[in-house]
């Protein structure tokens, strides 16, 4: 059952982005282009998303677990560390780079686009890298 | 710039995005961050994670299905070099690693609740990701 609400989490996601078309990288970097012919779809996007996840997950975390598992799974970090800042001004450029972040970059996979394969595997290049470097740092 | 044709689909989009957040939550306990779900997915060190790839599924069929139901359709995105491509993958892929999370897990989840460290999170990858786009488009103008 789990495994079915992760499909149907992942489907509505994605629907999502192509709704709004967060999944076309030209308007994110338009969005990213204060100086330019700026975009303001993306705020809006994530304006509406942070809107529904901040009124439901009050709501939601009063629960003592979630409907179909034992314990809710959230992150144990609460202070900042340099991981978190140096993690976002690489991701940061990367974002402003190409216009995709992981969730579209996914999404699009199905569009069979060469460009954006070689970005999914460079992508995975990448976290597998992130992994090998802090286990060395750890 | 602000018609309606730009804000009501990125406001239904962006509802879309928040509900699949709460679902995840509520059923699963998960946090919807996909760079996250990503890493599950990818851990070989066994454990169940058919929900990760589950999930990452359901990701790559949902903009089929919008746009064979939904009436939208597939973007058409300039040409990227293999450099900037390969080099923008790889800091993507690292640093949503490195800091824990990418615009849907520190976006959409941390900030829906009002997670410090997704906070800080999202204004630096926001700040940078505009300077990158400033520094390529109107100081070297590529």
């Amino acid at each position: 059952m789990r495994n079915v609400v992760a499909l149907l989490a992942g489907l509505i996601f994605s629907i999502g982005l192509a709704q709004s078309e967060m999944i076309n990288p030209d308007r994110v970097l338009g969005f990213l282009d204060i100086f330019g012919q700026w975009d303001p779809a993306l705020a809006f996007v994530l304006g509406g998303a942070v809107v529904v996840t901040m009124l439901t997950f009050r709501v939601i975390l009063k629960r003592t677990h979630p409907l179909l598992d034992k314990e809710f799974y959230l992150p144990a970090k609460e202070s900042l560390d340099s991981s978190l800042i140096a993690g976002a001004v690489l991701f940061g450029i990367g974002w402003g780079l190409y216009g995709y972040c992981p969730g579209p970059a996914l999404a699009a996979i199905a569009y069979l686009e060469p460009n954006n394969g070689l970005f999914v595997l460079s992508l995975l290049v990448g976290t597998l890298l992130a992994r090998w470097w802090v286990s060395r740092h750890a | 710039m602000l018609s309606f044709d730009v804000v009501l689909p990125a406001l239904l989009g962006g509802v879309l995005i928040g509900l699949s957040a709460s679902v995840l939550l509520l059923f699963n306990g998960r946090i919807m961050g996909v760079c996250g779900i990503l890493n599950q997915a990818i851990n070989f060190k066994g454990g169940s994670n058919l929900w990760a790839w589950l999930f990452l599924l359901g990701l790559v069929a949902g903009p089929l299905a919008s746009d064979a139901f939904l009436g939208t359709s597939q973007p058409v995105f300039e040409e990227r070099t293999l450099l900037v491509t390969i080099v923008a993958g790889l800091l993507v892929g690292f640093g949503t690693s490195l800091g824990s999370g990418c615009t849907s897990g520190h976006g959409v989840c941390g900030i829906g609740r009002l997670s410090q460290r997704s906070i800080v999170s999202v204004l630096v990858f926001m700040l940078a990701a505009m300077v990158t786009v400033f520094v390529f488009r109107h100081m070297w103008g590529a």
